[in-house]
Parts: C-alpha cells; sequence; structure tokens
C-alpha cells in the first residue's frame, strides 16, 4: 500500500514540476518566472524528501533543508535585482 | 521502500501521502490555468503549506513508525517554508506592481496618499531614482 502511495506522489508532484515549467517558459511577465521558479524549488523539496521515505536515508534531509535555503535566497535575490538594479548595496 | 510496518502507520501515511500529492497537483495546475499574475500568485501556496506539509508529515510517521523516534528535521523544513513563503510572495507582488502595472490605473488606497509599496524603495517602471549628488571638491 505505502509503494503505490509513495509512487503516485511521486508522479504528482513531478507533474507539478512540469507544470511550473510550461510557465517558466511561456509566463509572459518575469514575476510568473520566479513564481514558477520558486514552486519548482517546493516541489522538488517535496521529491527529495519521498526519494530519503523510499530508500531510507536520513542524509536527504539535509539535502532538502540546503534546497530549500538557496530557493529563498535566490529567489529574494532575483526580485531585489529586478527591483533595485542591485542586489547589496 | 519501507516494510514491515505497523497497519495505522501505513494507513495514514498513505492518507498524508495522497493529500500532499493532490494539493500539489492543485496548486501546479492553477499556476497553468489561473489567468494573471496576481491570480497566479495565489495558487502555489497550497503545494507550500499543504502538499509539503502533507509529506512531512508522513515522513514524521514513517520514522516514529520504524524506529521509535521523534524526528525534527522535517518540522524544521516546515517551518523554514511557512516563515519565508510569505516574504517571497511579497517580493513578487512587488515586482509584479512596479514592473508592469500603471501606477496612475491602480486603485487608491481608502486613507489617501500612495501605496505603501511606493514609498522610499525602488524605481517604478521608467523612472529611476537620481543619482547622489556628488560632493566630492
Amino acid at each position: 500500500m505505502i509503494e503505490i502511495a509513495l509512487i503516485l506522489a511521486a508522479g504528482s508532484f513531478g507533474l507539478g514540476v512540469l507544470m511550473c515549467l510550461w510557465r517558466v517558459i511561456k509566463g509572459p511577465e518575469v514575476s510568473d518566472r520566479i513564481l514558477a521558479l520558486d514552486t519548482m524549488v517546493i516541489n522538488v523539496i517535496a521529491l527529495l524528501i519521498l526519494m530519503g521515505m523510499a530508500l531510507g536515508i536520513k542524509i536527504f534531509f539535509e539535502v532538502a533543508m540546503l534546497f530549500a535555503l538557496v530557493g529563498f535566497v535566490s529567489t529574494v535575490a532575483y526580485c531585489r535585482f529586478l527591483l533595485r538594479g542591485d542586489i547589496i548595496e | 521502500m519501507p516494510e514491515n510496518l505497523p497497519l495505522w502507520a501505513e494507513i495514514t501515511m498513505t492518507i498524508l501521502l495522497i493529500g500532499g500529492a493532490f494539493f500539489s497537483l492543485v496548486g501546479a495546475w492553477g499556476l497553468v490555468r489561473l489567468p494573471d499574475a496576481m491570480t497566479r500568485l495565489h495558487a502555489p501556496t497550497k503545494a507550500t503549506t499543504l502538499g509539503i506539509g502533507g509529506v512531512l508529515i508522513a515522513s514524521m510517521v514513517l520514522v516514529a513508525a520504524r524506529d521509535g523516534l521523534f524526528s525534527v528535521h522535517e518540522l524544521l523544513i516546515t517551518i523554514f517554508l511557512v516563515l519565508t513563503s510569505p516574504v517571497v510572495a511579497l517580493f513578487i507582488a512587488k515586482v509584479h506592481l512596479h514592473l508592469r502595472q500603471d501606477r496612475a490605473a491602480l486603485p487608491r488606497p481608502p486613507s489617501g496618499g500612495d501605496w505603501a509599496g511606493y514609498g522610499a524603495h525602488g524605481p517604478t517602471r521608467g523612472e529611476r531614482a537620481a543619482p547622489p549628488a556628488d560632493t566630492r571638491q
């Protein structure tokens, strides 16, 4: 039962990544692209945790935590660059 | 794949995983489907809170059932995401307002004056803040 649930969850998170990729490619505005990239990072964090659950490896949680940190910092840096033309003033 | 789990853990984990997967799909589909940027900002919040939350709680249940431990890594990730997602949403909305919206066409705030987002920060579309005057002799 749990195998089927894990595979289904991984499939739908992967589908979510693909939908975000479509929005990154299509998205008419820059803000749409940033938002889609941020959502992509969220989905990839979920995929990493699912992989850690399936393989029983604990280091994947640290990887997911690092992904969350880097995703947040990169989103804020990109927005700040667009707003101010500079990241660290 | 995890094996030899008690039945209650399997049922709880399955429900949480399917629920999280459903909400992540809802968020991604909303990102594809909704018509403009400000409404699209609303969709992925489901994936951030409920989708990730379901998967992380399922992982906590797994660790509790398999090793008999209370795992805190997942709570750390949840707390970090819940803390940072409003900041990200604010920044993206600000980028959209400053770069793509006509400032004069926005509705006025009820208290008069201007929206706080236009206060001291950031050049609006087309206008750059004047460089500081050169005071060197």
